[in-house]
């Protein structure tokens, strides 16, 4: 095989990895508003809207990061194995890059920083940057790759010439929807798996209301690109994708929560193939015209350089694995309300009078 | 303003305030380990304490550190795509290596560490966070291995067919003579940083509590370990610039000179000078006054007391004559701006020196079981802590401002590296987006930092982190 073609093959398993992964931390976040309410108190932790956020948190806290680097790494192998790509690619779809910049920051921003004061201003305002800083990206993702498959205005330099508005076209809004609508079921899913109490029940539920959603928008969107761009194989994918959707729910209702998040797990590893099937030989399709297309060939490194990452790549991506998979099974137990502490940090303390006071009395 | 010089302005700005953060996260994420070992080897309470506190606000800076990382990872495309396209088959290697071999096991493990107390043996524990240090050494060295291509490519050939540079040789790339010195030197700075930050929050503590207690012993040690990875990083810092210098001079000779502000050839034999302060032009062209020591410039420079350094307008006209005939390398002015690289290389050392002269001053007053009274305390804690910081942000600027008109020395100049469908409008509001971000999150830091460094080590748990004498069913440890 030709090594570019294997390097096509490995950016494809990256963002692959990317998506199946950060996929239902986003999920999470963004069901923060919907699984994360609660009157229940102190004395009842497993419907206390803010331990229910926190058993939430708990249950991506020690892998979101570890999630998230397979996009640098997605970003990384592309500037190294296809540099015209990378450069097309990031300079082109400038301002959406921006706003998954911006999100991504305040979102693992609040991870990291919203219980480290006890006040609940300042919990409420990370929560609504963990919602919208998982929403921006679900979202934008699925306008970006709607685009990157079925093609955007490049010139003969392989400049991108079109707009922020011609990125936002219907398939590629309808791709948005479909990424964040199956994102929302399948964080459902993990914290059906990752949790207990109530709130996995809820999960559980929720995640086959808004799954029936996802499954159809998901269908839709991948149909619509494939029409134009697609190839048996990619056809073929598709309907692997949907019938995987379809019996993950199945299992879902049958009470199965680990078949149902690892049958998603699929249906979107399969989706992001077809996607990446659907494109190849291109990497980045030229709607000016078909032979101003980035290809795996014209947008590529040179042989020396592909060689000495494709054994970089093949001797490291397997320990990553084998190390990423361990956390894991380390952290595979289900979280509850009672597993999070309830004592606060000297620090985390609030100096506000009005809370003092409280104390006091 | 054009699009080239707010891509500039967006890449200073957010370049310098990701390494605010990055060299204090390298030197933290040492010490932390140093102190867990030595809490899992003596059981003295006392470590574990400063693990924990020290920990905490590792933490805090390694999530800055990292989110404005991912900024730096997609501006190269985003702003330089030019830039990308001409040099990706070379610089974007090391890139993708630092992502797969360094980003993954940070993250990774940080967060096994992080969730960990409790949950995992001790040993693991530990090695989870040795782990997380070996990442940010080794994306340390990956990184610099891509800025010295750019401060001296080798490794390459200009592939005319292609219209782009490529790899030739890896190997060249990986040990480029300015990286071996350069990583020395980053890495030694980052001990002062994460050193100083260690000692001017203990100190305060001592300060603080000026009546003997087992919290002054614990902090008084805390800040020794503090001060002794400045002293032993400041030297280490100094003999590794010295290095870097000759090797500057003999690859970038117009930075060295710009360093100086020597217009002039100074012939062998002749010895150039050194000025200390000069008081000239705003421009720098005109001297008025200056505070010089004879020779130091050559020594510096070459090793030798009057060894020959070339002057400014000399390199000028060489590179004029070298390089003209070529857009990706021609330019009118070759020479960096001369104040800025003037001063920004003695703001460097003496911040620096600064940051040592204070570290000695602490130890000497911690000597003993002593404690410290003078209300000049707080503020030298305060201030040993900005030092290195400040240290490291000039050394860079002086680094990137001092290579300029290049993007590539003698390769590519910063011109012809930009996004060309990029409108200024996009980078204009990308560069306002993110300045305003990154002065919010500023001031949460700060605050965030004083708040968990002025609270002070917690007590030591009544609990046991051993997780074969706690239940699987108690609450964490820690959790967001």
């Amino acid at each position: 095989m030709e090594l570019t073609t294997i390097w096509f093959i490995l950016i494809a398993v990256l963002w692959t990895g990317y998506f199946v992964l950060e996929g239902f931390d986003f999920g999470v976040g963004m069901l923060f508003p919907v699984l994360g309410r609660g009157e229940g108190g102190a004395d009842d932790p497993d419907n206390d809207g803010e331990t229910r956020r926190r058993v939430m948190l708990s249950t991506i806290g020690p892998v979101w990061d570890g999630n998230e680097v397979w996009l640098l790494t997605a970003g990384g192998a592309t500037f190294a194995a296809f540099p015209e790509w990378y450069a097309t690619l990031f300079s082109g779809f400038y301002l959406p890059l921006l706003l998954i910049l911006v999100s991504l920051i305040v979102r693992a921003l609040a991870f990291d920083y919203r219980g480290k004061v006890d006040d609940p201003t300042w919990r409420a305002r990370w929560d609504l940057a963990i919602v919208v800083g998982s929403f921006v990206p679900a979202l934008l993702w699925g306008v970006a790759f709607t685009n990157i498959v079925r093609g955007v205005p490049i010139d003969v330099d392989g400049e991108y010439t079109g707009s922020l508005f011609t990125l936002l076209n219907p398939a590629a809004l309808l791709g948005g929807l479909a990424t964040v609508s199956l994102f929302t079921a399948y964080g459902a899913m993990f914290l059906a798996l990752k949790t207990d109490g109530p709130i996995r029940h809820q999960a559980r539920e929720l995640s086959l209301r808004v799954g029936v959603v996802a499954t159809v928008l998901v269908a839709v969107w991948l149909v619509v690109i494939h029409a134009s761009t697609g190839s048996i194989e990619s056809w073929v994918l598709t309907g692997v994708a949907a019938v995987l959707l379809v019996a993950a729910l199945g299992q879902v209702r049958r009470g199965s929560e680990g078949w149902g998040f690892a049958l998603t797990f699929g249906a979107i590893a399969i989706a992001v193939v077809s996607l990446f099937v659907a494109l190849f030989p291109d990497v980045m399709p030229s709607t000016t015209d078909p032979a101003f297309s980035l290809t795996a060939t014209n947008a590529s490194s040179t042989a020396y350089t592909l060689r000495i990452m494709t054994w970089v790549a093949v001797l490291l991506t397997p320990v990553v694995l084998l190390y990423q998979s361990w956390t894991y099974w380390i952290f595979r137990r289900r979280v509850s309300g009672h597993h999070i502490p309830t004592k606060v940090a000297v620090a985390a303390r609030s100096h506000r009078p009005a809370d003092r006071a409280e104390i006091d009395t | 303003m054009d699009a080239l010089d707010l891509a500039r302005w967006q890449f200073g700005i957010t370049t310098v305030y990701h390494y605010l953060f990055v060299p204090i996260t390298i030197g933290l994420s040492l010490i932390v380990a140093i102190m867990q070992t030595w809490w899992l080897r003596t059981r003295n309470p006392e470590w574990l304490r400063l693990t924990k506190f020290f920990g905490k606000l590792f933490t805090i800076n390694f999530v800055l550190g990292l989110v404005t990382g991912i900024v730096q990872e997609f501006q190269f495309g985003m702003n330089w795509s030019d830039y990308s396209r001409f040099v990706g088959d070379i610089f974007g290697a090391p890139l993708a290596i630092e992502a797969l071999l360094a980003f993954f096991l940070e993250s990774t493990f940080l967060g096994l560490w992080i969730f960990g107390w409790g949950r995992i043996p001790e040993k693991l524990h530990l090695g989870a966070i040795w782990l997380v240090h070996i990442g940010t050494l080794m994306s340390a060295y990956f990184i610099l291995t891509a800025n010295s291509f750019m401060q001296n490519p080798v490794g390459y050939r200009n592939n005319p067919e292609t219209g782009r540079a490529e790899l030739t040789d890896f190997v060249a790339v990986l040990t480029n003579k300015v990286q071996l010195v350069t990583f020395p030197h980053v890495i030694a700075a980052a001990w002062m940083s994460g050193g100083a930050f260690v000692l001017g929050i203990a100190l305060w503590h001592v300060w603080r509590s000026a009546t003997p207690s087992d919290d002054v012993s614990m902090y008084r040690r805390a800040a020794r370990l503090g001060a002794l990875f400045v002293l032993v990083g400041g030297v280490a810092t100094a003999i590794t610039g010295d290095i870097q210098g000759k090797i500057m001079t003999e690859v970038q000779p117009m930075k060295m000179a710009a360093a100086e502000g020597l217009y002039e050839t100074s012939p062998e034999g002749a010895g150039a000078s050194f000025s200390i302060i000069t008081i000239g032009t705003p421009d720098g062209q005109e001297e008025r006054w200056a505070l010089t020591v004879p020779d130091l410039l050559s020594f510096l420079a070459t090793g030798t007391l009057d060894g020959e350094v070339q002057g400014i307008n000399d390199l000028q006209q060489q590179y004029e004559l070298a390089y003209s005939d070529d857009a990706l390398t021609v330019a009118e002015n070759y020479r960096p701006i001369i104040p800025i690289t003037y001063w920004t290389f003695r703001w460097m050392i003496g911040t620096g020196a600064v940051a040592a002269g204070l570290a000695v001053a602490a130890l000497w007053a911690l000597r003993g079981e002593r404690t410290l009274r003078h209300r000049a305390w707080p503020w030298v804690s305060v201030a040993v802590i900005l030092m290195p910081m400040a240290a490291n942000s000039f050394g860079w600027i002086f680094t990137e401002m001092g290579r300029q008109p290049w993007l590539v020395f003698g390769v590519m100049t910063t011109a012809t590296g930009v996004s060309p469908g990029t409108t200024a409008w996009e980078v204009g509001l990308s560069l306002a987006t993110f300045t305003l971000l990154y002065g919010l999150l500023a001031v949460i830091e700060v605050k965030l930092t004083l708040r968990y460094g002025r609270a002070g080590a917690e007590p030591a748990p009544e609990e046991s982190l051993d997780p074969s004498e706690r239940s699987d069913d108690e609450p964490f440890v820690f959790s967001y």
